[in-house]
């Protein structure tokens, strides 16, 4: 594992294999990836459905474990970790955000923004106060008590995004995050997530099937097929950007 | 995850399934009122039997008799004969009386007389006359007594039982049975008259008799009865005579059962106050079979001591016996009982426990329900940071919920039902002229137990949602379909 650098590397995968038991079959969903982001870094996952996209995404949660393999985020080791620490480290390092929204959808906007901070124990005079600035950062600070039932596809992303980032996370994860989105609402969305990578540092990886907006959002496109790394582009232009 | 966080989450699941949860919750309240009540029954019957065979007498009286005297009650035989024998006289009676735990003290004594209304010259009745100590006012024949206890332990009064009644007032024996009440107006012909009692007075034996009475004398006793050997009977060839006496006693109260029988034998229909009798020196019964003559001190047949608690017979009967006595109670035949209604509870507990049993698989099937619906939410819930033991533990505390709020909602239940229940069967009784009894009993500490026991099978029942809940694989519950 390389060891220079390591205070500007955010994740560090290295010959992450994942595979599925299909009967007797062996799938191998994520098949011998290495893969590192630096801090900042905004890095999208290209590839065809079911190159093991999501699989990736969730090993480096910390939601599911690789078979083999090491993966590194933010110094610690994930194979080291208990169940607990893992529930730890997605409270405090990670922050998600799915192709479905996954709020729930019997409570607020504000319930839902609040639940991690539930997981991770803010204070309750603390937490009103972050709730509602992580709310109002994306745009929904007046449609606090409303149920996600109420609010349109691209609203639910927001709050979602509010969610994942009440926590204040050093790490983003974003698994499709437009797929349900239509072409203008998504670039809303994206425009935030650049907005949070830029402004609070957070690295995101961002899983994604449309290239356009992974050139135009990413510093980094990453390509998956079967399950292994077939191809990696710089964004030259986007680099730019990000240095100012 | 904190407290306050589990409760809150806990809680609006609970709310948000509100009638699948509140029909577990119910289904639990049942559970647990019938064991209420099943067991409130079993511990009803055990008190009213307790109270009952308490009053009567029986599980709080040791008996005491000499062990030189092997004529005392027959069941004294029963108690081994060892030790040194000591006579029972007044020290005894006194040394017994400062026992602790120890009520009352007071001779087993029966004796015979003749009675009639004092308004009736000619029709005598030859009966049995016993006493009553002051603590047989709480007996239980003293209930539903006409008229009322003897106003003080020395008042020359009398209570007569019912029976005996009807043959003072000349009436035909009654054929429903002899316990059987007075009329009121009966009652009323007797309640404040009086009856004239003949009965023998013992006066030390003198060679000649007193003059201008008739005198009985009493030959030498019979001498299968005596133990010769002993030395405070080597003048057993002293006679004493017999006086015939006279006394005139207000009828006090009459009751339909003897109270305070206990271990009495025979049947006796005429009760005088302890301190009267005593003080009249009658002949009783036992005495023309023994050797007991009158002396400075009286020497004492068989005394009755009577426990405050009947816990404390057993140490009570060991010390007397340590001191030298023959002693018995019927304290085995108690034992007994408790036994018989331990199992009576046993079974009770049992039988009301399979409905909670029931309720419990409620419990886990609404909530092995819950894990299928909020499946998505279980897994949003990973991905936000909660730890296996989160899950478990949200899981677990709408268990305990439904268990703590079942448990309340069935001891109330139980509760009511047992109030219902009671008092529809004291109706019953009042019709049928039996006198209402409590028989439905619920302690404190058996709604507690109730509470306890509930939220306990409720948790058990939580056990295996809970963890298969907390075993749910987030990467397979968010995979949108
Ligand atoms: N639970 C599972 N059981 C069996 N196969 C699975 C499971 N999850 C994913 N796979 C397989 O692993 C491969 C990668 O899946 P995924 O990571 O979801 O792909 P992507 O997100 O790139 O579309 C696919 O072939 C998929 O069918
Ligand atoms: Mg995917």
């Amino acid at each position: 594992m390389a060891t220079n650098g390591t205070e500007f590397e955010s994740v560090r995968t290295v010959s992450v294999v994942r595979h599925y038991k299909l009967g007797r079959t062996l799938i191998p969903a994520v098949d011998g990836v290495s893969l590192a982001a630096g801090r900042g870094e905004f890095i999208a996952l290209l590839g065809a459905s079911g190159s093991g996209k999501s699989t990736l995404l969730n090993l480096i949660a910390g939601l599911d474990r690789p078979d083999s393999g090491a993966i590194v985020v933010e110094g610690s080791d994930l194979a080291t970790m208990s169940s607990e620490q893992l529930a730890q480290y997605r409270r405090h390092t990670v922050g998600m955000v799915f192709q479905s929204f996954n709020l729930v959808p019997t409570m607020t906007l504000y319930e839902n923004v609040e639940l991690p901070m539930r997981f991770a124990e803010v204070k309750r005079k603390e937490r009103r106060a972050r709730g509602v600035e992580a709310l109002e950062r994306v745009g929904l600070g007046d449609r606090m008590q409303h149920r996600p039932s109420e609010m349109s596809g691209g609203e639910q992303q927001r709050a979602a995004l509010a969610r994942a980032l009440v926590n204040r996370p050093k790490l983003l994860l974003a698994d499709e995050p437009t797929g349900n989105l239509d072409s203008k609402t998504g670039k809303e969305i994206m425009d935030l997530i650049r907005e949070l990578n830029r402004t609070l540092e957070m690295t995101v990886i961002m899983v994604t099937h449309e290239r356009s907006l992974a050139e135009r959002y990413a510093n980094r496109l990453v390509f998956l097929g079967d399950g292994k790394l077939v191809g990696e582009s710089v964004n030259e232009l986007e680099k730019i950007g990000a240095t100012r | 995850m904190r407290a306050y966080d589990l409760i809150e989450l806990a809680g609006r699941n609970l709310r948000e399934a509100g009638l699948r949860n509140s029909l577990t919750t119910l289904g639990i309240g049942v559970g647990v009122a019938s064991l209420v009540a099943m067991l409130s029954l079993g511990i009803g019957l055990q008190k009213l039997a307790t109270r009952q065979l308490g009053r009567s007498g029986l599980f709080d009286t040791v008996v005491v008799t000499s062990r030189q005297d092997s004529r005392g009650p027959r069941f004294a035989q029963a108690a081994p004969v060892t030790g040194q024998a000591k006579p029972l006289d007044d020290a005894a009676r006194r040394s017994f009386e400062q026992m602790p735990n120890v009520a009352e003290v007071y001779p087993n004594f029966s004796a015979v007389g003749d009675v009639r209304l004092e308004s009736n010259k000619s029709g005598s009745h030859f009966t049995v006359v016993g006493t009553l100590p002051q603590s047989a006012r709480n007996s239980e024949s003293f209930d539903d007594v006409q008229g009322s206890f003897f106003s003080a332990n020395d008042a020359q009064e009398v209570v007569i039982l019912s029976d005996f009644g009807r043959e003072l007032l000349d009436l035909p024996r009654e054929p429903r049975g002899s316990d059987l009440k007075l009329t009121q107006d009966q009652a009323d012909q007797l309640l404040g008259k009086y009856v004239v009692l003949r009965y023998h007075k013992r006066e030390a034996g003198e060679s000649a008799p007193l003059s201008g009475k008739a005198t009985k004398k009493k030959g030498e006793s019979d001498p299968d009865d005596i133990d010769n050997g002993d030395a405070t009977q080597a003048e057993d060839t002293q006679s004493f005579n017999l006086v015939p006496q006279q006394l005139k006693l207000k009828i006090v109260g009459i009751v339909s059962s003897e109270p305070n029988r206990g271990l009495r034998q025979g049947r006796t229909p005429v009760f005088l106050p302890l301190a009267l009798a005593e003080s009249l020196d009658m002949v009783q019964a036992g005495e023309l079979w023994s050797t007991l003559r009158p002396s400075e001190t009286k020497i004492y047949i068989a005394l009755i001591v009577r426990v405050a608690k009947s816990k404390a017979v057993a140490q009570v009967e060991e010390d007397i016996k340590k001191q030298g006595f023959s002693t018995f109670s019927i304290l085995d035949a108690s034992k007994g009982i408790t036994r018989f209604f331990t199992f009576l509870d046993l079974f009770l507990g049992i039988f009301g426990s399979l409905a909670l049993a029931v309720a419990s698989l409620g419990i886990v099937n609404t909530l092995v329900m819950a894990i299928l619906e909020r499946r998505r939410e279980i897994g949003i819930m990973k991905a936000l940071g909660a730890s296996d033991g989160d899950v478990k533990r949200i899981f677990f505390f709408e268990a305990g919920s439904m268990g703590l709020l079942g448990g309340a909602l069935g001891a109330g239940l139980g509760w009511t039902i047992g109030r219902v229940i009671n008092f529809a069967t004291n109706i019953y009784l009042q019709r049928q002229d039996i006198k209402p009894e409590n028989f439905w009993v619920i302690p404190p500490w058996l709604v507690g137990a109730a509470l306890a026991f509930s939220i306990f099978v409720s948790l058990f029942a939580g056990l295996y949602p809970a963890s298969r809940a907390a075993k749910l694989d987030p990467v397979q519950a968010l995979r949108h379909d």
